[in-house]
């Protein structure tokens, strides 16, 4: 029988916008609601070793950005050498939600609540749609 | 006469998703940022540096750098030497609780009143250290 990987959910957290405090929110909700996911800090892939810079490689990934850098992405791409299988942008979600952008990057305001709900929802869609391809 | 640009110290948190120590360091940096010397200092996605970004790499090279690591992989010091970066100082969440025993932290959500007490007993030290530097 051929174990499944989990699925790797790895978010920018990025600490300069208010969007790296959505990603970094919506990723952690999910990581505590579901057993099939696991995560990995961004800046290990450049600090830490072999293990970790496989994490991409043993387990599909699915990135969350806070900002249209997509560095989750591009650490995914740059250090595990295989592309996301799915890109998630607060950005994006942003504009085509018609949400306001989120004004804190220290705290989650009650206003944003259905920001990080939205993008928990599309998180839990891709990571059923990536294990459905798995 | 050329005038020399004024440097101002860059903050930069771990951010560390997989646990409380992570989100302590980026409570203590915003305290740094926005509360003790707003205006003098200054803050960086850490992942930027991760994936090499140009900008960022200037950024950290011209202005004293403090970071702040929430574990013993210590991203935030690695990514900014890895770079050549001024690193300045570098605070551990770790020896903050060392010094601060009683303190228990609660979650990477929510890091409860003591986490808010070790963040802004971090903050303080950091405060120190980009006051010298400012």
């Amino acid at each position: 029988m051929k174990i499944k990987p989990k699925i790797g959910l790895i978010s920018c957290s990025g600490e300069g916008l208010s969007e790296g405090m959505i990603s970094r929110e919506a990723t952690r909700r999910i990581l505590e609601q579901r057993d099939d996911v696991v995560t990995i800090c961004l800046p290990l892939f450049l600090a830490g070793g072999q293990e970790e810079r496989d994490f991409a490689k043993n387990n599909p990934c699915i990135t969350i950005d806070g900002c249209d850098k997509i560095c989750a992405a591009k650490g995914v791409e740059m250090y595990g050498k295989v592309d996301p299988k799915s890109s998630i942008v607060i950005s994006e979600i942003v504009e085509k939600g018609k949400h306001s952008r989120p004004k804190s990057k220290s705290r989650i305001e009650s206003e944003d609540q259905k920001l990080v709900q939205e993008t928990m929802r599309i998180i839990n869609r891709e990571v059923d749609r990536v294990k459905e391809e798995e | 006469m050329s005038v020399k640009k004024k440097s101002k110290p860059i903050i930069i948190p771990c951010s560390g998703i997989g646990k409380a120590v992570g989100a302590i360091t980026r409570r203590a940096t915003y305290i740094v940022t926005d509360e003790l010397l707003p205006s003098v200092t200054d803050s960086i996605c850490l992942p930027l540096l991760t994936i090499q970004d140009k900008e960022t790499v200037r950024k950290i090279r011209e202005n004293p750098c403090i970071t702040i690591d929430g574990c013993v992989a210590q991203c935030a010091k690695k990514n900014v030497e890895h770079h050549h970066g001024k690193l300045k100082g570098n605070i551990k969440i770790l020896d903050v609780m060392k010094e601060n025993q009683k303190l228990k932290p609660g979650t990477v959500l929510d890091i409860g009143p003591d986490g808010e007490k070790l963040a802004r007993k971090t903050a303080e030290k950091v405060a120190k250290i980009a006051g010298d530097e400012s």
